[in-house]
C-alpha cells in the first residue's frame, strides 16, 4: 500500500522519523569480538558463515514462536516437534528422491530440497492446525495449563516420531552439489551454509513484506500490540490467531528440513534440544517482536558457534549470558512491541 | 421519540466475583448526541464494554437497531457498525497513523481504497494526523492520540459511535479543538453515545443525559434542563465534578 497522504502544504514537512536501530549494531559488534577471541582469521569466517547459517535457521523456526506469543500471550513448548517432524519428513521425501539429490545437476538438486521444504511445509502446517485445536485452544489464557499441556503435546509427539520412524539417528545428506566448501581467502565455508543464509533472508524478507506491506501483516503487528482494540475494530483476531500459528507451523517444519541437513543426521530429541535456544532469542530480540527475532537469532547463532569453538562445553550457558546482558540493557528484549 | 438506537434493559455485569453493573436502563436514540455522566467507579467504562461484547451481560438486554447483540462477540458488535474509542484510546503505537487508518478503515485494503472526501473531511477536523501521516502512533502527544483514536472511529461511517473521556488528561486548549471536532460529528447526524466525567465539556456537546452511579442509572434527560437546574446537578453529580472542572 502506499501510503500519499492528501497533499500537505511544504510547511508540514517534518524531519523522517528515525528508525531505533542500535540493536543491529550488535551484530558487526559480537562478529567483531569473535576476531581477537579466536584468533586465526581463517577460522573465524568459517565459524561466523557458520554462526550466520544457525541464526538464520533459528530465526526461521522461531519467528512463528514469537508472534504465536505477541498475539495470543500463547507459550508453546511443544514448538520443538514442529522441527523435528519437519527433519523427518525431509528424510522420507530426499530418500527416494535419491536420483535427484545425488544428481551432478545442481537444479536438480536444488528442485529435490525445494520439494522437500515445500511438501514438510504444508504438512507441518496441517499438524499445527491440528495442535492448535486440540492442545492449545482449551488452555487459552491459562499459563500453567499452558506449559504444562504444550510440553506435554511436544512429549507425545516426539514419541509418535519414534513410532513411525524409530528411536535411532537417521542421516539426512546434503544433495551432491551442496556438499563441501568454497574457499574465500584461506578460509573454508561451507557451500550449503550460504544455501541456508539465502533461504533465510529469503524468509525475512517476505516476512518483512508481508507484515510491512500488507493488511494481514498490519493487524498482526496491531494485534500483537493489543487484541482487543483489534476485535473493536471488528476482526476476528482468533483467525488470525490461527493462521499465525500455522503459518508458525510451517516455518518450523522448513526449519527442520534445514536444520536437519545443517546437521546431516536427525534425531527425534533434535527440535526439543533446540527450545532452550529459540526461547532465549525470542526473549533477547523482545517477545511478540519479528525484527528482534531476527536480531537475537543472528547473535545466538553467532554465539554459539564462537562459544562451541573456544569453549563447547560452555557453549549454551554463553547465550544465556548474551541473554542476560541484553536484558540487562533493555529489559524488555531488543524491540519493545509496546503492549497495551 | 423514535425507536432508539441502543437500547440497555436491566443489564447486570460481573467482573470476576464482582457485580459491577446492576441493572443498567439506557436508551441512546438516534441522530442524537448522548452524555454518560457520573463519578469514577460508577461503572461508565463498564457499560461501554458490555455494549462492546468485551465483558458480557450476566442478565438483561442489549439492543441495537431492535435486534438483541448482547450474545454476539465483538467483532461481530463493531461489524453491525458501533466503533469505539476506548479510554485508553487503544492506539496501535508501534504503527504509524496512516496504518491506523487503514486497519480502522475495515473496507480498504490500502490506504488508496479509502474515501478520498471523508478523509479529506477528517483531516480538516484533525489536520495534525495529516501532519504526522508517517510517523509511528506512539509518537503523537496524548491529545494527538485522542485525535486518531476518534479519527479512526470515523474514517469510515458508523452508526454509533461510543467514546470514552475523550478530554481525560488533556490540556484545555487541546479539549475545545475535541469540542469542536465533536460539534462537527453532530452536524453529520451521527449518533454518539459519550462518556464524561467533565460536566463543561459534556454541556457543550450533549442533547440528552444520563446519570450513572453505583452500577445503575439515576438519572436520564435533557442537557439543557440538567444544565439549567444548579441544584440536580449538585445533587446528582456532587463534589466529584467540581475537580474536574
Ligand atoms: N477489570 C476489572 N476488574 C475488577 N473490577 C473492575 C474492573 N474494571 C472495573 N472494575 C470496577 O468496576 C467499577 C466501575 O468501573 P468503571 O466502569 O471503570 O467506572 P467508570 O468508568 O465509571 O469510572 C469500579 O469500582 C471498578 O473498580
Ligand atoms: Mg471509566
Amino acid at each position: 500500500m502506499n501510503p500519499s497522504p492528501p497533499a500537505a502544504s511544504p510547511l508540514d514537512e517534518l524531519p523522517r522519523v528515525r528508525r531505533d536501530l542500535l540493536p543491529l549494531a550488535l551484530i558487526p559488534v559480537i562478529a567483531l569480538l569473535g576476531v581477537p577471541l579466536v584468533g586465526s582469521f581463517s577460522t573465524w569466517v568459517t565459524l561466523t558463515f557458520a554462526g550466520l547459517a544457525m541464526g538464520m535457521i533459528i530465526f526461521i523456526i522461531a519467528s512463528g514462536l514469537t508472534l504465536v506469543f505477541g498475539l495470543m500471550d500463547v507459550l508453546n513448548f511443544g514448538h520443538g516437534v514442529f522441527i523435528t517432524l519437519g527433519a523427518f519428513l525431509a528424510t522420507a521425501i530426499l530418500g527416494p528422491l535419491a536420483g535427484w539429490t545425488t544428481s551432478e545437476r545442481i537444479l536438480l538438486n536444488l528442485g529435490a530440497v525445494l520439494v522437500a521444504m515445500v511438501a514438510a511445509m504444508i504438512l507441518v502446517g496441517l499438524v499445527g492446525f491440528l495442535f492448535e485445536r486440540a492442545i492449545i485452544r482449551p488452555v487459552y489464557g491459562q499459563p500453567l495449563k499452558q506449559i504444562m499441556i504444550t510440553m506435554g503435546g511436544m512429549i507425545v509427539g516426539e514419541e509418535l516420531i519414534k513410532v513411525v520412524w524409530g528411536p535411532q539417528a537417521i542421516p539426512l545428506l546434503l544433495p551432491a552439489g551442496f556438499r563441501g566448501s568454497i574457499l574465500m581467502g584461506e578460509a573454508a565455508v561451507e557451500k550449503y551454509r550460504l544455501v541456508a543464509v539465502v533461504i533465510g533472508l529469503i524468509v525475512f524478507a517476505a516476512m518483512f513484506w508481508v507484515l510491512s506491506r500488507t493488511k494481514v501483516g498490519l493487524l498482526i503487528r496491531a494485534g500483537v500490540q493489543d487484541r482487543e482494540m483489534v476485535e473493536c475494530l471488528g476482526y476476528r483476531i482468533k483467525r488470525l490467531f490461527i493462521g499465525v500459528f500455522v503459518a508458525g507451523s510451517a516455518l518450523a517444519g522448513l526449519g527442520g528440513v534445514l536444520w536437519g541437513l545443517f546437521q546431516q543426521s536427525v534425531v527425534p530429541q533434535m527440535g526439543g534440544a533446540i527450545t532452550v535456544l529459540l526461547f532465549i532469542v525470542i526473549i533477547i530480540g523482545g517477545m511478540g517482536s519479528v525484527g528482534g527475532c531476527f536480531i537475537g537469532s543472528l547473535l545466538v547463532g553467532l554465539v554459539a558457534n564462537y562459544a562451541g569453538f573456544l569453549a563447547p562445553k560452555v557453549a549454551l550457558f554463553s547465550n544465556i549470558l548474551l541473554m542476560v546482558i541484553v536484558l540487562l540493557w533493555r529489559p524488555e528484549g531488543l524491540f519493545s512491541v509496546g503492549k497495551q | 421519540m423514535s425507536e432508539p438506537l441502543l437500547q440497555l434493559q436491566g443489564v447486570h455485569t460481573h467482573i470476576g466475583a464482582y457485580h459491577i453493573l446492576q441493572g443498567v436502563d439506557l436508551e441512546v436514540p438516534p441522530g442524537e448526541f448522548t452524555i454518560l455522566l457520573g463519578r469514577n467507579g460508577a461503572g461508565k467504562t463498564t457499560t461501554l464494554r458490555t455494549v462492546m461484547g468485551i465483558w458480557s451481560a450476566s442478565e438483561g438486554s442489549i439492543r441495537f437497531e431492535g435486534q438483541e447483540i448482547g450474545n454476539l462477540g465483538t467483532p461481530d458488535i463493531a461489524q453491525r457498525g458501533i466503533a469505539y474509542v476506548p479510554e485508553n484510546m487503544g492506539i496501535f503505537a508501534d504503527l504509524t497513523v496512516h496504518e491506523n487508518f487503514v486497519l480502522a478503515a475495515r473496507g480498504a485494503k490500502r490506504s488508496a481504497d479509502m474515501d478520498p472526501k471523508r478523509l479529506a473531511w477528517v483531516f480538516e477536523l484533525f489536520p495534525a494526523l495529516r501532519k504526522f501521516w508517517q510517523h509511528p502512533a506512539g509518537l503523537l502527544s496524548g491529545g494527538q492520540k485522542q485525535m486518531l483514536a476518534v479519527a479512526r472511529a470515523i474514517v469510515e461511517p458508523r452508526k454509533l459511535l461510543l467514546v470514552d473521556e475523550p478530554s481525560k488528561g488533556l490540556a484545555p486548549s487541546i479539549i475545545q479543538n475535541m469540542v469542536q471536532a465533536f460539534r462537527e460529528l453532530k452536524r453529520t447526524d451521527t449518533t454518539i453515545l459519550l462518556v464524561e466525567q467533565n460536566f463543561n465539556f459534556a454541556r457543550q456537546l450533549g442533547d440528552r443525559v444520563a446519570v450513572m452511579d453505583g452500577g445503575r442509572i439515576v438519572h436520564t434527560g435533557t442537557m439543557a434542563s440538567l444544565a439549567g437546574d444548579e441544584a440536580l446537578q449538585q445533587r446528582l453529580l456532587g463534589l466529584s465534578l467540581a475537580s474536574h472542572q
